[in-house]
């Protein structure tokens, strides 16, 4: 069946009224998306760091276990780091989710097919690592009750969203990690971040 | 002696004493006491690895969420974390990491060798600043100054604690462990 969402109305629509919501959007399209979507203090989107989106929102979940953690992130880097989906299905972080926007293509290397485009089952595998919602979407009636969960279904949760293949304008976030890293922690801790 | 043999209880003690919260590990035999000790703190939470890779994001997350993270692996692991340490540059994460050596001192296993001697010169290449530990007595002096220096300046830290403190001579003493 071929995808007919698209990633950027999909992710807009996941970070619409996002609250307090903590986000991680992994490296390339989705820190785009993410960014498209609004750029945020309360968004860490990543430049580098490939395969290692979830294990952020690991460590931010267990940081802010009252807040709940969003990681966006494609399907090209979640396979780099699918070891860390069993490494969160034993820490169980209620307050995590994970979804992964998959166009089964590596969006900024030229398009080449990931293992996605060959049946490998993301939700399958997170299911199995111990996430109690895991689950493939590909209706746009599917996403409002994802964005439902992400605010406050117990976790961890896992979604994969099927997306169509399209070249969108790269919208760029800023590039400094040491001024992505102190503005997202002076929102979240306050001026108190600064001397800690 | 107890000072001297019974390092790990002194790390422990001294990762407690800087609010360490998260203890990212991969396994080693001479790791396996302090992660004991880890897993039984109750203000600490112990967090198994797939790949020493993991706890560079683990690290990462935690700090942005306000907690202090630090690592445990053995010498082979730092060969699986080289491209992510980049992150912890650019974002100046404070990282302490505690590594135990293999391939160095009295090595048993000939595999261990090339990423034991190549530890120190590969971490140092990421800009990781390098402590080594070669006599027990050495290691708790060693750990506080890491943790102080990772916190205080916001710099990854490795303190490489030698095989000869370790002291495991061969695979059957391995197997006992």
């Amino acid at each position: 069946m071929s995808a007919t969402l698209k990633r950027r109305e999909v992710v807009a629509q996941l970070l619409e009224g996002r609250g307090e919501l903590l986000v991680v959007a992994g490296l390339g399209s989705t820190a785009w998306d993410c960014t498209a979507a609004g750029d945020h203090p309360l968004t860490f989107p990543l430049w580098g760091a490939m395969g290692q989106a979830a294990m952020m929102g690991l460590g931010l979940a267990l940081a802010q276990a009252k807040r709940r953690v969003l990681v966006i992130t494609g399907d090209g880097e979640m396979l780099m780091g699918v070891g860390s989906l069993a490494t969160i299905g034993v820490q169980r972080p209620a307050n995590l989710s994970v979804v992964v926007i998959d166009n089964e293509r590596y969006g900024e290397t030229g398009m080449q097919a990931t293992h996605t485009a060959s049946g490998v089952d993301l939700a399958a595998i997170a299911r199995a690592c111990g996430f109690g919602n895991a689950s493939t979407l590909t209706g746009a009636g599917e996403i409002a009750a994802l964005r439902a969960a992400i605010h406050g279904a117990p976790g961890p949760n896992f979604a994969t969203v099927k997306v169509v293949v399209e070249k969108l304008p790269i919208v760029l976030p800023p590039r400094d990690g040491g001024l992505l890293k102190a503005r997202f922690r002076r929102a979240l801790l306050g001026a108190a971040a600064d001397t800690q | 002696m107890a000072a001297t043999a019974d390092w790990p209880l002194e790390i422990h003690r001294l990762l407690a004493a800087a609010g360490v919260g998260i203890v990212g590990y991969a396994p080693d035999a001479g790791h396996k006491r302090l992660i004991e000790l880890c897993h039984a703190e109750r203000s600490m939470r112990a967090v198994p690895l797939t790949t020493e890779e993991e706890g560079i994001g683990l690290a990462t997350g935690a700090w942005l969420g306000g907690e202090r993270c630090a690592l445990l692996m053995q010498s082979s692991g730092v060969g699986n974390i080289i491209n992510a340490l980049g992150t912890v540059k650019e974002c100046r994460i404070p990282l302490p990491m505690l590594v135990t050596m293999r391939g160095e001192y009295g090595e048993f296993n000939p595999w261990q060798v090339p990423m034991g001697q190549a530890t120190a010169a590969v971490l140092e290449a990421m800009g990781v600043v390098v402590q080594p530990v070669r006599e027990a007595a050495d290691a708790p002096a060693a750990v506080d100054a890491a943790l102080r220096l990772a916190y205080n300046s916001y710099v990854a830290v490795a303190v490489l604690i030698s095989q000869r403190v370790i002291g495991i001579k061969s695979f059957q003493e391995q197997a006992a462990q």
